[in-house]
């Protein structure tokens, strides 16, 4: 854990956050077609904070639901059974037809679990649009996927990992990057 | 009759034991363990054998000079009489893809044996002289130790019909037997075995109730319960030997009940020996060293009738073999094709070869371990063709040689040099046992050798 | 875990494993597109020897539903028609280079020999009398849906076991979980020595009251021309559970097809302690569970797949 340094702590998260629904309010303005979709886990969670504080700011009840990846991922052969992903069940109990979904997650790479959230995304309906908002981009894209709102750009060495860590999982509200050949201080799940 | 080269001695008819005729051997095998419990000899000595014949015991070094004899060095080998089989099926005739007279042969040399007693159960069954005539003819010509040939005791094997036994008997058949299935009719076995008092021979026994044992495929025991398959009962092969037993005590006549697999079976004919019955009985290697257990992998290399048991019918097999009520082992060996035995267990044909893995597989499992002295399991593989009128093999001076010469210290994985026989089916393979034939000589020629094993010639 | 062979292999964080999976593929159901597109691609091979319309069809379905490629082999298959063998008919499906194979026989030890001879992972659909793991397995997830677990629970499985291998099943499967098993019937349909497994025997219902749950087996018209039974009048009257046997708070269950008044009364079946409809429905999400457990995961070659990088960031990495 000494090896990591925090970029964003408590204060830090909590006013991005409340950037990213600004963001997300002004460039929407018939938010009650907008709705908030979060990738389990972490981005699950941050989609939630960031529904209490878009509806503040937009007055409207926005839909909210979350979606696990895991039968959609392009790397089911390859992962090793002790690493076997935690499931979720998802939960999209709301029409899509006509909305501006907001999936939310917690750190962009290489933008395959985006890739797998709209191909699961649109086999519950058919949106309108479709945008993306992350808490941390740390770059290394693979597949041409850019999101539309931004908490912290985090330029990291592939080798690095960004630990994304939260009050409701993990007990405190920090993001750390851990340098290349650090043992990995929290499981990563999907 | 003993085991020579030149046939049967002193019996009516026939010959009763054919082989292919060759040369006689000539040989000395230096400073061997020279074993035979039958007249206590237990010495180290050199083996001299000349023109077929035990010629001299002579003290180690101490052997003649014998021009063109092959000499081996026996250092730490057991010389031991040769042994015979009572229960062999050697597929001929019209079962050839499994094994014929000559792999039968070569396989029962390589496994010590030095004669044998080949079953009835063929296509067609041998249950006329003209057909043992043929397969009598066949053997002349391929086989490489004696080969003893049994005739059905009814027509067809379908157990109504007695078959013309006084002529198969004169055309040389050595016993009868239905083997491969019982005489279920109690009538038809009284008639076969007042019959024999014209014809004689002996009658070999398989002994099961078709209606106890109907859809069976193991043992029925804790085994099949757990595994859903169909068991047959130890009480179908006790009751038809007690059935039999009172036959033929009442009608004084002897039987041979051949492979007995239960503890009930050993008391049924320690109770018949008891009181006066004349019956002779085997056992077979499987049987005295694995169990039902082995049949959990519900691998078909461990089906045979009648199936593995549980441990306790195992350890009567093992004291009735000590103790004598079991008068000698017998392989039952009984090659099948691959495609016969690599389908589910239900539908897999029965049985296991064993020939090659007779002796080792009891000499690592019971005699190893101490559980049965080495000179009774020679005794018991040795003496198995004496109900048949066979002389068990002797290490004597002036007896036809029946040698086997075996390395008891040698470990082998069965099966990893292929077999002798043309089928795989050993219930041993793939185990590592102790104990190798090296070479064997039966009836007075050598019929088998080691590849590996190094031979020298004496000038 | 390559093949699910039998529930005796199993361990009990194995089973945990393939129920919790489950659920999720619950979820899966209840959207309009009923389908992931995790197996896509890949071939799934249903070698059935035996009749059987509902294991297939839920075979069947639960492949599609994971996107997966379907081949279903039926064949009449008894043992007197020889036809192919069961080696060679494996080999020649290996030609599709199937990921996995579901064979259902009526010999015991059969799907043991297909996974011995194929690359492809082997789900046991029912061997002979021996085990049929998916049926239990989807009886242990119905039952866990209603009681939440089986610690401790008394269940009773009533008719012809000897020849039942949902019944050897299901034991093992029960017993892992924690219940405690009886196992009921006619003396002569009771395999003897079946004790050795754990469970007690009775021969008579007169216990039944003492049962959480009570799982009756079909009772085949067969078996009274074999001797086992004199008549299904008898059977009926000393084991047939209806509404007088079957107490309020006793759930039912039965692996179906049910023969109506014989081992039911037709008033249990459709009672509301019945299960019977929810096995069912579990079938169809136990076996996408379990396909997918087998499938997914790198302990399996397979020849066009490359060496699997090592720093190559994938999904499981923050993405």
């Amino acid at each position: 854990m000494s090896d990591e340094k925090v970029v964003l702590d408590h204060d830090d998260l909590r006013r991005t956050l409340v950037r990213i629904a600004h963001e997300i309010v002004e460039k929407n303005e018939d938010s009650d077609r907008l709705a908030l979709v979060g990738i389990h886990t972490r981005g699950a969670v941050i989609c939630r904070r960031l529904h209490a504080l878009v509806g503040e700011l937009s007055g409207t009840e926005v839909p909210l639901g979350d979606l696990d990846i895991s039968f959609y991922r392009d790397d089911i052969e390859r992962r090793e059974p002790r690493d076997a992903p935690v499931v979720h069940d998802s939960h999209l109990d709301f029409d899509l037809a006509g909305r501006t979904v907001v999936l939310v997650d917690d750190v962009l790479y290489t933008g395959r679990t985006v890739r797998a959230a709209i191909d699961a995304l649109f086999d519950y309906g058919r949106p309108a649009r479709v945008q993306l908002a992350v808490l941390a981009d740390r770059g290394h894209r693979e597949l041409p996927i850019r999101p539309d709102y931004v908490g912290k750009n985090l330029p990291t060495a592939p080798g690095e990992r960004v630990n994304v860590r939260l009050e409701e999982t993990d007990g405190v509200d920090e993001v750390a990057i851990t340098p290349a050949g650090a043992p990995a201080a929290t499981k990563e799940d999907s | 009759m003993t085991v020579s080269a030149d046939g049967a001695s002193g019996v009516a008819g026939a010959p009763r034991l054919v082989s292919r005729p060759g040369a006689p051997a000539n040989l000395i095998v230096r400073a061997a363990r020279l074993f035979d419990p039958r007249t206590g000899l237990d010495v180290t000595r050199d083996l001299v054998i000349r023109d077929g014949e035990i010629a001299e015991l002579a003290e180690p070094g101490g052997a003649p000079e014998i021009e063109g004899a092959e000499a081996v060095d026996g250092e730490g080998l057991l010389a031991l009489p040769a042994f015979v089989d009572p229960h062999v099926h050697l597929r001929i005739p019209g079962q050839e893809h499994k094994e014929d007279l000559e792999t039968g042969t070569r396989s029962a040399a390589a496994g010590g044996y030095c004669a044998v007693i080949a079953m009835a159960n063929t296509s067609p069954p041998v249950d006329s002289a003209a057909v043992l005539g043929s397969v009598r003819e066949r053997a002349e010509r391929e086989a490489s130790i004696p080969i003893g040939f049994v005739a059905n005791v009814t027509r067809e094997m379908v157990g109504t019909e007695l078959t013309e036994m006084a002529e198969l008997r004169d055309a040389g058949a050595i016993g009868f037997s239905d083997d491969g299935l019982p005489i279920a009719n109690a009538r038809v076995l009284r008639r076969a075995l007042q019959y024999q008092r014209l014809a004689g021979g002996l009658i070999a026994l398989h002994e099961e109730d078709p209606d106890l044992s109907a859809g069976g495929v193991m043992h029925e025991g804790e085994v099949s319960a757990a595994l859903g398959m169909a068991g047959v009962p130890s009480v179908s092969e006790s009751t038809m030997i007690a059935r039999d037993c009172s036959l033929a005590l009442y009608e004084d006549a002897p039987i041979h009940v051949q492979h007995l697999s239960a503890r009930a079976s050993v008391e049924e004919v320690a109770r018949a020996k008891a009181a006066g019955v004349r019956i002779t009985c085997e056992a077979t290697p499987h049987h005295l060293t694995l169990t039902d257990e082995a049949v959990r992998s519900l691998d078909a290399r461990f089906k045979m009738n009648p199936p593995l048991r549980s441990e306790d019918d195992r350890q009567a097999l093992i004291d009735g073999l000590r103790d004598g009520t079991i008068d000698c082992v017998a392989t039952d060996h009984a090659p099948h094709a691959a495609e016969e035995k690599e389908v589910p267990f239900e539908e897999a044909a029965w049985g296991v070869t064993g020939l090659e893995t007779a002796f080792a597989a009891l000499y690592t499992d019971l005699v190893l371990p101490g559980v049965l002295p080495l000179e009774i399991l020679v005794a018991r593989m040795t003496c198995g063709g004496e109900p048949f009128g066979i002389d068990a093999p002797r290490l004597e001076v002036g007896a036809a040689a029946n040698i086997t010469l075996i390395d008891p210290e040698l470990s082998w994985t069965v099966g990893e040099e292929g077999y002798e026989s043309r089928s795989y089916n050993n219930c041993f393979a793939d185990r590592e046992l102790t104990g190798r034939v090296l070479m064997t000589v039966a009836a007075g020629q050598v019929a088998f050798r080691q590849r590996s094993f190094a031979l020298g010639v004496a000038s | 875990m390559k093949h699910l062979l039998g529930v005796d292999e199993l361990s009990r964080e194995e089973l945990e494993r393939i129920l919790e999976r489950a659920e999720s593929f619950a979820e899966v159901g209840r959207r309009d597109i009923k389908k992931v597109p995790t197996l896509r691609g890949r071939t799934i091979v249903n070698l059935f020897y035996e009749a059987s319309t509902r294991t297939l069809s839920s075979f069947e379905l639960a492949a599609k539903r994971l996107s997966a490629d379907v081949v279903s082999v039926k064949s009449a298959g008894s043992s007197v028609d020889k036809g192919e063998s069961l080696k060679d008919t494996v080999a020649t499906l290996s030609a599709y280079d199937p990921a996995a194979i579901v064979i259902r026989s009526p010999h015991a030890g059969a799907a043991q020999l297909v996974a011995n001879w194929t690359e492809a992972s082997v789900i046991n659909a029912g061997d002979g009398k021996h085990e049929h793991p998916t049926q239990a397995l989807l009886d242990v997830f119905t039952l866990r849906h209603r009681l939440d677990s089986l610690e401790n629970t008394s269940i009773w499985i009533v008719g012809d076991v000897l020849h039942s291998r949902v019944a050897r099943s299901c034991l093992l499967a029960f017993q892992k979980m924690g219940a405690r098993v009886t196992l009921c019937g006619p003396p002569t349909l009771i395999p003897r020595g079946i004790e050795a497994l754990g469970c007690e025997v009775s021969y008579d219902l007169d216990g039944l009251g003492g049962a959480d749950v009570v799982y009756a087996l079909r009772m085949q018209r067969e078996r009274m021309g074999e001797s086992f039974v004199p008549s299904l009048r008898e059977y009926a009257a000393r084991y047939q559970i209806d509404s007088r046997r079957l107490g309020p708070r006793q759930l039912l269950m039965h692996p179906g097809p049910v023969n109506r008044g014989v081992e039911l009364a037709p008033e249990v079946i459709d009672s509301p302690q019945s299960l019977i409809t929810s096995q069912v429905e579990s079938g169809l999400v136990v076996r996408m569970a379990i396909l997918y457990e087998l499938l997914t995961g790198s302990d399996r070659p397979r020849a066009d797949r490359g060496p699997a990088p090592a720093d190559t960031p994938t999904i499981g990495q923050p993405a």
